[in-house]
């Protein structure tokens, strides 16, 4: 298996003055190249800074990040890898149109040339998006915004993507279309792609491999691979099938009893 | 604001409900009737003074009247002390808005900027912020002589450590995922502040010009007070040394005026803003 990211026995706890709260406590695993992985665990488990480490804006207090066999250095020094990270809110900047919004990222690392303002423009076209390109992004209805959003990460062609909840604030309806839709995207491009979330049936229905975390401290409880044997394009389809609930119970068993851990990656 | 008419007609226009026509009606009633009061208070007020005067129920030498202070306004253009005198401090209390506006945005920028620097800085800005500015006037008088530059100071001082607070108050309150967006995304501070800080500050900035311009006037008038031979601030004090109540009573509604227009150009500036 060539294995893009490896997390090597990494460790994390918060200071203040009072006391130290571990986050993270030895967590270790794989994301093989091209690979989609899901992490659930229960609110609070320092899901999120797992990925702020993994993105480089948290060092570990102990522990190594690898990207392709090399050590990853802290946040935006030369040799670190180009990470697309997409937050809960989509954060489109209300003083910048669409397309000034998605261009964002390659303004920020200089390389917003001809190129690259063609492939904006074609993934705009792409994700339906060319005609609301000149449009503030108070007109654009939450599943727009979401995925203009990704546009705006996919502009900066990354390396990895990490997705942390990004469709926790769409209602319901909206969430299961966007959500299909956005991985859909991400497996025709064979983007590697992590995506936290603390729904489960979502991480099942979505992802290639599902990772499940313990409470805080956060440890690797288990890791379950994922496979249908029908299109994953419809989110519903998918819920329907016996495989999808057999994940489904099997990983609920996980998540909800603390003292079973196994692994079975 | 949509104004599909300044005075109702009689009917609803056609592709107008009935309803509609009717709220459109009673709005506008309402913002008359507002008008029309606002009116009438001040020319009651005028005319009770007016009568007051002319029936020496009150004394003119201390209170003036209406007329007075017309004719005397009607003398000020004629030998154009008016222009003088509001000229110099107009120039005064703008040169100072300007430079309150463009240095309290440095320094809010650097402590935005320079990690730790607001924290040891705080203490000064607010003691300096609450102490009252026209303890410094003297001090000023005898550094920096009883020029326009005395007053300019003055004008600075009064309004630059609140407008310094206030504007790193609400740097610091901008959006922490915005910023993350912004590293990761490969961008640095310098890019977080250009890309997220300023832009979403541009209401809070336009909103703290406000303040500043009405404190600007503040301090140039109490410089004037002090350490001036022209401008609205000295007319003030000279007449009231003379027994000129006329002359004060004037400049104070001349300054009424130019804070009011002051306070205009940048409720437009705010409006103009929100439009884009």
């Amino acid at each position: 298996m060539n294995s893009l990211l490896s997390l090597q026995d990494i460790s994390y706890s918060y200071h203040s003055l009072k006391e130290e709260t571990p986050a993270l406590s030895n967590i270790s695993f794989e994301v093989s190249d091209g690979e989609f992985l899901a992490i659930v665990g229960p609110s609070g488990c320092g899901k999120s800074t797992l990925l702020s480490i993994i993105a480089g804006l948290l060092m570990p207090e102990q522990g190594t990040v690898f990207y392709k066999d090399r050590a990853l250095s802290c946040c935006g020094s030369e040799n670190s890898v180009k990470i697309g990270y997409m937050l809960q809110h989509d954060h489109l900047f209300e003083w910048r149109t669409i397309y000034q919004n998605v261009i964002l990222g390659l303004e920020l690392n200089h390389t917003l040339n001809a190129k690259n303002r063609d492939y904006v423009l074609k993934l705009l076209k792409d994700y339906e998006l060319y005609s609301f390109k000149d449009k503030k992004p108070s007109e654009l209805s939450g599943g727009m915004r979401q995925r203009a959003a990704l546009i705006r990460t996919m502009a900066i062609r990354p390396d990895l993507l990490l997705l942390d909840e990004p469709f926790s604030a769409l209602d319901s309806q909206t969430r299961l279309n966007v959500s299909a839709d956005i991985a859909q995207i991400i497996r025709n491009t064979h983007m590697t792609a992590i995506l936290i979330t603390h729904d489960l049936a979502e991480a099942v229905t979505l992802a290639d491999r599902v990772l499940v975390l313990s409470k805080r401290p956060a440890c690797v409880k288990c890791q379950m691979p994922i496979q249908f044997n029908i299109d994953r394009h419809d989110p519903m389809m998918i819920r329907n099938t016996l495989e999808y609930q057999l994940y489904f119970n099997q990983l609920w068993e996980v998540l909800t009893h603390e003292q079973t851990i196994f692994q079975s990656a | 604001m949509n104004r599909p008419f300044s005075n109702p007609p009689k009917r609803a226009p056609e592709k107008m409900s009935e309803n509609q026509y009717l709220f459109l009606k009673a709005h506008y009633r309402h913002h008359h009737m507002v008008s029309l009061s606002r009116f009438l208070l001040i020319t009651v007020f005028l005319c009770l003074w007016e009568t007051a005067a002319r029936k020496e129920w009150i004394d003119v030498f201390f209170f003036s009247s209406p007329c007075g202070i017309l004719s005397y306004l009607y003398q000020m253009f004629l030998d154009h002390s008016f222009f003088t005198h509001t000229g110099i401090t107009l120039l005064e209390t703008i040169i100072s808005f300007l430079l309150v506006t463009l240095l309290s945005l440095v320094a809010a920028t650097l402590l935005w900027y320079i990690s730790g620097l607001s924290e040891i800085l705080e203490p000064y800005l607010v003691i300096l912020n609450s102490l009252p500015k026209s303890a410094l006037a003297p001090l000023l008088i005898v550094w920096l002589g009883t020029g326009t530059d005395t007053i300019i100071v003055a004008g600075i001082s009064v309004a630059i450590f609140g407008s310094i607070i206030n504007l790193y108050t609400g740097f610091c309150q901008a959006d922490a995922e915005m910023l993350k967006l912004i590293y990761t995304l490969g961008g640095n501070r310098r890019d977080a502040f250009m890309k997220v800080i300023l832009p979403s500050s541009i209401p809070l900035i336009l909103s703290n010009m406000k303040v500043n311009i009405g404190l600007s006037l503040v301090g140039v008038i109490i410089g004037e007070f002090l350490a001036a031979r022209r401008g609205l601030g000295y007319l003030i004090i000279y007449g009231s040394q003379v027994f000129q109540l006329n002359m004060v009573i004037t400049s104070i509604i001349i300054l009424c005026a130019i804070a009011m227009a002051f306070y205009q150009i940048i409720q437009h500036l705010e409006h103009a803003y929100r439009k884009k």
